[in-house]
């Protein structure tokens, strides 16, 4: 690829954080690098990939409200985690973790239970109690 | 403890390379991120469909974490001092010490936690690479190799992402250079980085790497929507590209970056075949982002499948051959 070709399609992922470095040649055949701010066919993919995502956090999102899922399914979720990588946060065995996914485990969980799943989602333990909160 | 190490941060695409060529740098040897790859052998190919992350097979352009360090310490005579540590905050005051002695140091850290990165790029990847180089009151001073300028983070902060969980959890890993040679043999080097990635790209006897790799994903791409449906069809594609061009790749699945590698190595080893092979890797990256327009539009229109899949993988297999010929003509050139 040409330096004057490498493409500058900015969809905002990076947040004006910072551009990435991308090899190409110059006028005079030599390898340099060019600062993009993105590339269409490649903010496409990472735009539908979090769509994937997003869809099944606001699934699960649905079923805590209609109180078939505690909480913590849907924080899982938002922390993009499964079971398995919560559990090991949480230094507790995946099928625990599991057992508290189901809201008529979670509403008998100890408070220091409660305090060390909002610390892993970085929350406090009220924000992770209030399922109606999620409605907004 | 306030210290800050004179330390030349310098933005490379890939951190692995990155951080090895600005601790170099510390030490008085000058290596650019394409030589720290090429040597390092970081140029690969593979599809596992039986590896799945979050329920999609596997594609990468690179070799397993911490491959490309290994091998260009090996091939240079670098040598490195690692530790890991059991208890986080033994983890904390071991980097305090080391930069109190003036050691820059490299980590391992997990990236979801990362304060300073945008929150697209977030997800949990535990083997990102970045070097701390000083500490004034609560704040750490970080040489992240992606980022532009250096960065800081607290001593909670970066205590977090040094003890990510999961896969290739990084447990508080920290590496710092021992004794550095102060002559490398970059020829030698050179060849042998070469050598490898033409034995990798062409003899693994599995379907599923290098150059068979890409015709085994042909096949199997051309597939998906039949198998699949539309949807999911679109995903399992969007995540090829996703490999191809995420953070870290300079473009095309590291197939520009390994052209600067070459063009260098021809001045070096005084070589003029490299250069025109330079050339031909850039053509053959072209092709990789040919490939990533027509997956673009695939997952743009990803309700209804069409006749865009057997375009993406007639091109692959026309990739798969361009590339068989490129490293047999490379190892032809280092002869």
């Amino acid at each position: 690829m040409k330096s004057k070709d490498v493409p500058q399609d900015d969809a905002d992922m990076m947040r004006g954080v910072f551009r990435e470095p991308v090899y190409s040649l110059d006028k005079d055949g030599n390898y340099t690098t060019v600062k993009s701010v993105g590339w269409d066919p490649k903010n496409e993919v990472m735009q539908e990939a979090w769509d994937v995502v997003n869809e099944k956090i606001e699934d699960v999102k649905n079923r805590v409200l209609q109180g078939e899922l505690s909480p913590i399914a849907y924080y899982l979720e938002k922390n993009l985690m499964d079971v398995g990588l919560l559990a090991k946060y949480m230094s507790l065995w995946k099928w625990t973790v599991k057992k508290h996914l189901k809201p008529k485990n979670f509403n008998k969980l100890s408070d220091k239970i409660l305090e060390k799943y909002a610390g892993v989602f970085d929350i406090t333990k009220e924000e992770l109690l209030d399922i109606k909160g999620l409605k907004e | 403890m306030n210290k800050v190490l004179n330390f030349e941060h310098k933005q490379s695409a890939h951190c692995e390379n990155g951080v090895v060529s600005n601790l170099m740098r510390f030490y008085g040897i000058e290596i650019s991120e394409p030589m720290v790859f090429g040597i390092g052998s970081g140029l690969f190919f593979s599809h596992m469909p039986f590896l799945k992350v979050n329920g999609i097979p596997v594609t990468s352009f690179r070799p397993l974490p911490g491959v490309i360090f290994k091998r260009i310490s090996k091939r240079l005579g670098l040598k490195f001092e690692k530790h890991k540590y059991s208890k986080p905050d033994k983890a904390m005051l071991a980097l305090d010490k080391n930069l109190e002695n003036g050691i820059p140091t490299g980590m391992l850290v997990g990236v979801y936690h990362l304060t300073y990165f945008p929150d697209p790029y977030r997800f949990h990847f535990n083997a990102h690479n970045l070097v701390v180089y000083g500490k004034k009151e609560k704040d750490y001073y970080i040489s992240d190799p992606i980022m532009e300028e250096p960065k800081t983070l607290t001593y909670d902060d970066l205590k977090r992402v040094r003890y990510a969980k999961g896969t290739f959890a990084p447990k508080g890993h920290m590496y710092w250079a021992k004794n550095t040679p102060s002559n490398p043999d970059f020829s030698k080097a050179i060849i042998k980085g070469i050598k490898h990635t033409c034995k990798d790209m062409l003899t693994i006897p599995i379907p599923m790497f290098g150059v068979k790799g890409i015709r085994f994903l042909a096949k199997k791409l051309r597939n998906y929507p039949n198998k699949l449906g539309a949807r999911k069809a679109a995903s399992y594609t969007g995540q090829i590209v996703r490999a191809q061009e995420e953070i870290g790749t300079g473009g095309a699945g590291f197939r520009y970056m390994y052209g600067a590698f070459l063009q260098e190595a021809a001045e070096i080893m005084n070589n003029p075949k490299l250069k025109e092979l330079s050339y031909e890797i850039s053509e053959v990256g072209d092709l990789w982002r040919e490939f990533a327009i027509i997956t673009g539009r695939i997952v743009k229109n990803r309700n209804k499948a069409d006749e865009s899949y057997d375009h993406a993988a007639d091109l692959l297999l026309r990739i798969a051959d361009r590339e068989e010929e490129f490293y047999k003509k490379l190892q032809k050139a280092i002869k």
